[in-house]
This record gives structure tokens, C-alpha cells and sequence, in this order.
């Protein structure tokens, strides 16, 4: 079965060989948008996963890919082929179900078979009696298709059955099979069609996780001996990061970073990606001058730089990274809260300060014991922060009120201005209150996002008006729930906006942000690292 | 505790038999040419089943019900399935919903208004004579949106990716529709067929406003009343419709009994 495939699918691996293009693709759903301006290339013979949380627009970016859905503007190339509009049946892609959507209709082998009845071969040129090529009027040699024979058609799916290491189930029912069977069979039947390109859509999340281990590594196998380009949509982490070549990791329907597992993992990108990735300590620090970073009201080495001087950053801190002893010469001073077996390592948490430090060692300190942490320069990853304040272009809607988030703020420093005006208006993090109540607050909204950044929660709220507000609190917050949104009116700075000669950050949509630019930017320098460490 | 079981079965048993009693009586009373139900019993007989099967008039009525139950059921499972098929993978969130609600109106309007304006739809488009067309054409209508509440709940049972499946795999939107599609539907077609064939055999109120010159079973039965009263007869009649559709139902449910065992064993 490998070699044949191989020989079909001609699998010759070069680095520049681009098998998927997906160009500046944007996907709106009922006003929604779901997929956000993405760019990315796929290597022919890639094992590629988009990672993300549930309802970040990664399933969506395949179902593009895939063909079941077009995109709202942009487009997708397949082999240097703009396929955008072409429909999923005419794309030499196919695609593994989450919930196998075998046909529960026909049994195993016909599953399999579906596809290969189809498909048409080439069978050479239209000759006419005395064997000569027949042209068309363009003066084209006319091709001939053919089908699979019967014999041809049992002797494949024999073998897809067998790669999948369900020989013996042909003639059994579909619906008799166990999950893992079942997503076995859905495997082969994807397979079997000798696809340039196999789309897995988190095939593994039905499976008990055993299965799901032992998946993993068949998977693996399979893409390394048939040399098909795989893009593989989880949820998981651990499996990104175990299967991948490359892992895209997906956030609010925008790329936040693109690598290999191990640079992902090393150098996230940003806050999301290193929260999202592991255990990790994320905390906000101020870059003193390049290789010098202060958090914890300590000087700490690091090995980044090309920041501006007293920059405010995020920096990451992963638990295996800082160093745990009873006294000497650490750099902070902490106590131990709590401290839990994990098999391998103890997991502790340090309060240091005002921050509270995840620590993972090999030795433990028992809560209630004080010690001292010390983090190494190259277990610091110094991340750009996304924003420093909520900035909104918007206007005023009063005397001294101003629009927010579909809502309307009062404002103190109004002189000058008026009702009308063009304005921009910034509130800090931590300015904005949250109240448990909806109504108590001037707009509500949904908590789409929460990070822990050691001694403050970084809590992220989409309004019903379409913008978010960031706040950062020291109170834990739900994802989903639904809170009230108060400022203080001598929290808002507004300034009147003159008209629009700017092209650079603040997007013009009358709402935020320039978060998206700045992820976008860091997205794509790190697309340039990591093409320039591969060659 | 047992008491109380035995009131809640002799509850059950003593409905049925008020629901039944009044089909049981005809059917009783079907083998026996007494003039009225409750006469005399004047023995046995088949007298009554002889003369309906005799009466050309009864025959020719009964014959024309068939016809129109059976190409109209027919229809309607066609354009019901494919309605539902349609609706249900409709994206747009508004206009799938409206869709639902129209295609259902036929079913909760009152019979009268439905037969009035059927009524009215052929005497504006006037080339379009009363009869078998007109009765087939209202009977159809009246009966989709049956076929259509049989097929949708089977849809939203079926895995969502199961259309994006078959076309994944290579086959055009028809093929993956008569392919993948149309064999999980069909147990759910079937009873529609039923629902659509048993609703278009009884339907007297829009078949009255439409049927022209052709008399259905119906149709024949009221004007007999109307000018003779219940004849003997009837009783006979009465009672091979009633035991035509139970058949039709037993067939039905023990189908798709037979299919869940099937099914469970697997």
C-alpha cells in the first residue's frame, strides 16, 4: 500500500514546494466574523496542525480548505490552482469527520469503496479506426477516463483495510463497529482516494484516551510512510505539539503564531500562545534596556532585546524553568502555598511578593516553607504586549458622554468638544470595573478570554456591539459569563481625533484595536525566522 | 398498590372501548341486512358486502379514491422529501424558519378555507377542469406538509457531515443525494407515504369544493345520506375502509419494528 501510494501520488518533498496557499481569507458568518484576514502556506508532505480553542475559526479555516465553505473574501490555492470557488467533490482533498459520518447504509468494504467507484483515471487518447489521435477543434489530443475495475477497486480497499488494521471487517456493519473502529474505517475511506492533501478534523476527540494515545502515534506513522500532506484541527495541545511538523495557533479567528512544536512551546508569540501552550507563567514586566528585564521589583538578565527602554512587556516564565532551593542566594523570596504529586515532579505554588509563581521540580517544599526562586536569562521569553490601554475610535454622543462599546460612557474633560465630534477614547486595564449583574453595568458582554498573569486576571469581554474591552482585575471571571461593564468618568480620556489622514495602527471600522496589526506583524516576522532556521 | 394498578388498566381498557365500541357495532352489524344499528339481528349474512361489491355506482367511487390517494400520496412523498431536504439545509437562519412555518400552513388551516381557496386558485386559472387533476393537485398539497413533518426529524438524527461526506469522497450533489442522502430517509418517507395515503382517502371537506363530476368515497357517501339516510350498505363499506387502513397502519409500524430489531442487533 505505501509504496503504491507513494508512486501515485509522485511525493517530491522541496522546500518552497507549496501544496495549500490560503491568501488574506476572511469568513463572516451572520455578521460574525469567524475567520479573520489569514494568511498561511502548506509544504507539500507537511504534517501540519491548526491549534485552538473551541470556536476560534480553525474547524472553519478547513471547511474552506475542504470546499464546504467559500470564503467571504480572499482565496485558497491548491497546487498553484486558485480553487476557491471549486466545490469539495472536484478537489483532490479529503477530509476525516470528528464523528466519522460513515454511510451507516452500506457496510465497511462499500464504505471504502464509495470513493474509488468514482474516481476517474486517465486511459490514454481518443484515436479513431486506424489509431490515430483524434483532436479537438483547438487541435487537442482528446483524454480518455476510465473507472477502477471491480478486482481493482476490492484489491484497494483490501489494503486501505489493512493499513488501518481492520482486515477481517469487511463485510461488517458500520453501525456494529466501535469508535475507534469506526474512525479507523473513516481513516482508510479518506485514505483509499489517494488524496494530495488529508484534512482531519479533530478525528481524535470521540476516542477515550488510550485510543486516542495509540492513535496518535498510528497517525504519525501512517503520514511519515504515505508522504500525504496532513492538516490536522485540534483543541489538544499535547497532540499539536507530539504529531506536528508545524503547528498554526489559532485565536479569534486570526493566526497569534506559527513554528514547530518546540519553538512554539520555547518562544510563544504572545500571552494567548504561551497561556494556551503548556504550563506556564505569564507576567507583565518592564524591559529596563536590551538583555535587562524588571518584574517583581527585581533586575532580571534575559536574552531578548530590541525593545525601547522601559517598555511595558509580557514575559513568560515556564514552571520547569525556575530554579527551587531552601535558602541562598535565589532571586526572590517566596513561601510555598500548595504543593501537589504529579508523578514525576511536584507542582508548587510560590507566593513571591505579589505575584504567585507555578513551580515544577523534583524536590519538595512543603506548603508553609519559605525559599528562594532563581530563573535562569534563557528561561525568560520577553513577549510585545498586545496593547497597553483600550483604545476606541468613536465620537461623542452627548455633551460629555462618549460611545463605547454600543454604550454610552460620561467623560470629564469636555472642553472643547461636542456633541458629534470625532473623538478617541482610552481607558487603562485596570479602570474598567466588571459587575456580576448585566444591568448593573452601562453595556454587557461576554468574557471570551481570561488570563492568569500572576496577580491579576488580564479578563477580555466581547460587547454585543462587536468591540472588546480588556480589564484587568484581580477578581477570577468565567468564560461565557455575561457581566456589566462600568468606567469612572474620570477614567476616560478622550481626544478629539483629526480626520483621517492615518494608515497605521487604529483600524478604521469605528471600533478597535491595534491588537490585530500587531499580532499580524509578529506573525509574520516569525514566519520569516522560522523559514530563515529551516534553510 | 395492586388496586391501584388494576383501576389504571380497567382507565385504559374502559377508553379504548369507547373509542372502539362505535367501529365495533358497524362492523358487527355489517353481517347482518337489518335496516337500522341496534335493530333486530336478522342472522348472519354477507348480503351487504355482496351488495357494495355489486353496486356500480359504490365501486366506481371507491375506484376513483384509490387512484387519487395513490398518485397523490405519491407526489407528495416526492416533493415532501425534497422540501424537507431543502429546509433543513437552509442556512440562511430567518428564511429557513419561514420556510417551516409556511409549508406547515395547509396543515393547521381549517379544511373549509384550504378547499375554498383551492377552489378559487382553479376557477382563475379556468382551463383547468374539475376533476381527477383538481383533486389529485389539492390532495398533493394538503398532504406534503406530512410527508415533510415524517422526513425532517429523521434529518436531524443523521450525522451532520454526512452530505459533506459523499461529496467529499468525489460524487456530485444529485449523486450524494440519491447515494448517501436518500437511503437513510427512506423508512421515514415510507410512513409518510402512509400518513399522506390514509389522510387523502378520508378527506371529504376540500375534496367537496374541488372533485367537479368525480365522485370519491367520501363525496358518494354524502350525497347518499343527504337524499337516501344511512343505508344498510354502508355498514359494509364503512367497515372495508376501516380495515383497508389498519392494514396499511399494522403494515407500517411492524416495518419499522422490524427494522429497530434489526438495527439493535447489529
Amino acid at each position: 500500500m505505501n509504496n503504491e501510494l507513494k508512486q501515485s501520488g509522485e511525493i517530491v518533498r522541496t522546500k518552497s514546494d507549496k501544496i495549500v496557499e490560503v491568501k488574506n481569507v476572511t469568513k463572516v458568518f451572520d455578521g460574525i466574523t469567524v475567520v479573520d484576514d489569514v494568511n498561511l502556506s502548506i509544504r507539500r508532505g507537511e504534517f501540519i496542525t491548526l491549534l485552538g480553542p473551541s470556536g476560534c475559526g480553525k474547524t472553519t479555516l478547513l471547511r474552506m480548505i475542504a470546499g464546504f465553505e467559500t470564503p467571504t473574501s480572499g482565496k485558497i490555492f491548491l497546487e498553484h490552482r486558485d480553487v476557491t470557488s471549486l466545490p469539495p467533490h472536484k478537489r483532490s482533498i479529503n477530509t476525516v469527520f470528528q464523528k466519522y459520518a460513515l454511510f451507516p447504509h452500506l457496510n465497511v468494504f462499500k464504505n471504502i469503496a464509495f470513493g474509488l467507484k468514482l474516481k476517474k483515471l486517465p486511459n490514454g487518447f481518443k484515436t479513431d479506426k486506424r489509431g490515430e489521435f483524434v483532436l479537438d477543434r483547438s487541435g487537442e489530443k482528446i483524454e480518455l477516463t476510465r473507472k477502477f475495475t471491480k478486482d481493482e477497486i476490492e484489491e484497494k480497499v483490501k489494503r486501505a483495510l489493512k493499513l488501518v488494521g481492520l482486515e477481517a471487517y469487511g463485510h461488517r456493519d458500520v453501525t456494529s463497529l466501535s469508535g475507534g473502529q469506526q474512525q479507523r474505517v473513516a481513516i482508510a475511506r479518506a485514505l483509499v482516494c489517494e488524496p494530495k492533501v488529508l484534512l482531519l478534523d479533530e478525528p481524535l476527540g470521540a476516542l477515550d484516551l488510550k485510543m486516542r494515545k495509540d492513535m496518535q502515534i498510528e497517525l504519525k506513522d501512517m503520514h511519515k510512510n504515505l508522504g500525504i500532506t496532513f492538516i490536522y484541527v485540534t483543541h489538544d495541545q499535547e497532540e499539536a505539539l507530539t504529531m506536528s511538523d508545524n503547528v498554526v495557533v489559532i485565536n479569534s479567528g486570526a493566526i497569534q503564531q506559527y513554528g514547530s512544536p518546540k519553538k512554539i512551546y520555547d518562544e510563544p508569540s504572545n500571552a494567548f500562545v504561551a497561556d494556551f501552550i503548556g504550563e506556564s507563567n505569564i507576567l507583565s514586566g518592564v524591559m529596563k534596556s536590551d538583555f535587562n528585564v524588571n518584574f517583581c521589583g527585581t533586575d532580571f538578565k534575559c536574552l531578548d532585546k530590541g525593545f525601547e527602554k522601559n517598555e511595558k512587556v509580557d514575559l513568560v516564565i515556564r514552571p520547569e524553568d525556575i530554579g527551587i532551593s531552601a535558602g541562598g542566594k535565589g532571586q526572590l523570596a517566596g513561601t510555598v502555598t500548595q504543593s501537589i504529586f504529579k508523578g514525576t515532579y511536584y507542582e508548587m505554588n510560590v507566593d513571591a511578593g505579589e505575584y504567585e509563581f507555578t513551580v515544577q521540580n523534583t524536590t519538595e517544599f512543603k506548603a508553609g516553607s519559605s525559599v528562594r526562586l532563581t530563573v535562569n536569562p534563557d528561561g525568560i521569553h520577553i513577549m510585545k504586549k498586545l496593547l497597553t490601554a483600550n483604545e476606541y475610535k468613536t465620537e461623542l454622543d452627548g455633551e460629555n458622554s462618549v460611545k463605547i462599546g454600543g454604550g454610552s460612557f460620561e467623560f470629564v474633560n469636555s472642553e472643547g468638544l461636542e456633541k458629534g465630534d470625532k473623538v478617541t477614547a482610552r481607558i487603562d486595564f485596570d479602570k474598567v470595573e466588571l459587575t456580576d449583574d448585566e444591568s448593573d453595568g452601562t453595556v454587557g458582554g461576554n468574557v471570551v478570554q481570561t488570563l492568569y498573569k500572576g496577580s491579576y486576571y488580564q479578563v477580555q469581554v466581547y460587547t454585543d456591539d462587536d468591540d472588546y474591552i480588556y480589564v484587568d482585575t484581580a477578581d477570577e471571571w468565567d468564560l461565557n459569563d455575561r457581566v456589566g461593564i462600568l468606567i469612572k468618568p474620570e477614567h476616560i480620556f478622550v481626544a478629539r481625533r483629526e480626520e483621517e489622514t492615518d494608515d497605521e495602527s487604529v483600524s478604521d471600522e469605528g471600533g478597535v484595536l491595534s491588537a490585530e496589526e500587531e499580532t499580524a506583524a509578529t506573525v509574520d516576522s516569525d514566519k520569516e525566522e522560522a523559514k530563515e532556521i529551516e534553510s | 398498590m395492586r388496586t391501584k394498578k388494576y383501576l389504571g388498566r380497567a382507565f385504559i381498557y374502559l377508553m379504548l372501548a369507547l373509542i372502539y365500541l362505535p367501529i365495533l357495532v358497524l362492523i358487527v352489524y355489517s353481517f347482518t341486512a337489518t335496516k337500522t344499528i341496534g335493530g333486530e339481528w336478522s342472522g348472519f349474512t354477507f348480503s351487504l358486502y355482496a351488495q357494495v361489491f355489486s353496486d356500480s355506482e359504490m365501486m366506481g367511487a371507491v375506484g376513483n379514491s384509490l387512484i387519487v390517494a395513490l398518485t397523490s400520496s405519491l407526489l407528495a412523498t416526492v416533493i415532501g422529501t425534497l422540501a424537507a431536504v431543502g429546509i433543513y439545509y437552509t442556512r440562511t437562519k430567518w428564511y429557513k424558519m419561514l420556510l417551516n412555518v409556511t409549508s406547515q400552513v395547509t396543515m393547521v388551516n381549517a379544511d373549509i378555507v384550504t378547499g375554498v381557496s383551492f377552489m378559487m386558485l382553479f376557477l382563475v386559472f379556468g382551463m383547468i377542469p374539475k376533476g381527477y387533476l383538481t383533486l389529485i393537485i389539492s390532495h398533493t398539497m394538503i398532504t406534503v406538509p406530512y410527508v415533510i413533518m415524517n422526513v425532517m426529524p429523521r434529518l436531524s438524527q443523521l450525522n451532520p457531515n454526512l452530505y459533506e461526506a459523499g461529496l467529499d469522497l468525489g460524487a456530485g450533489p444529485v449523486r450524494t443525494f440519491l447515494t448517501v442522502l436518500l437511503p437513510q430517509l427512506i423508512p421515514s418517507m415510507i410512513s409518510g407515504f402512509a400518513l399522506a395515503f390514509t389522510l387523502s382517502l378520508d378527506d371529504f371537506v376540500v375534496t367537496k369544493f374541488v372533485n367537479g363530476d368525480v365522485s370519491t368515497i367520501s363525496t358518494y357517501l354524502y350525497n347518499k345520506i343527504a337524499k337516501k339516510g344511512v343505508m344498510p350498505e354502508l355498514r359494509a363499506l364503512s367497515t372495508l375502509i376501516f380495515v383497508a387502513i389498519l392494514a396499511v397502519l399494522v403494515a407500517v409500524n411492524v416495518s419499522a419494528y422490524r427494522r429497530r430489531k434489526k438495527s439493535a442487533k447489529l
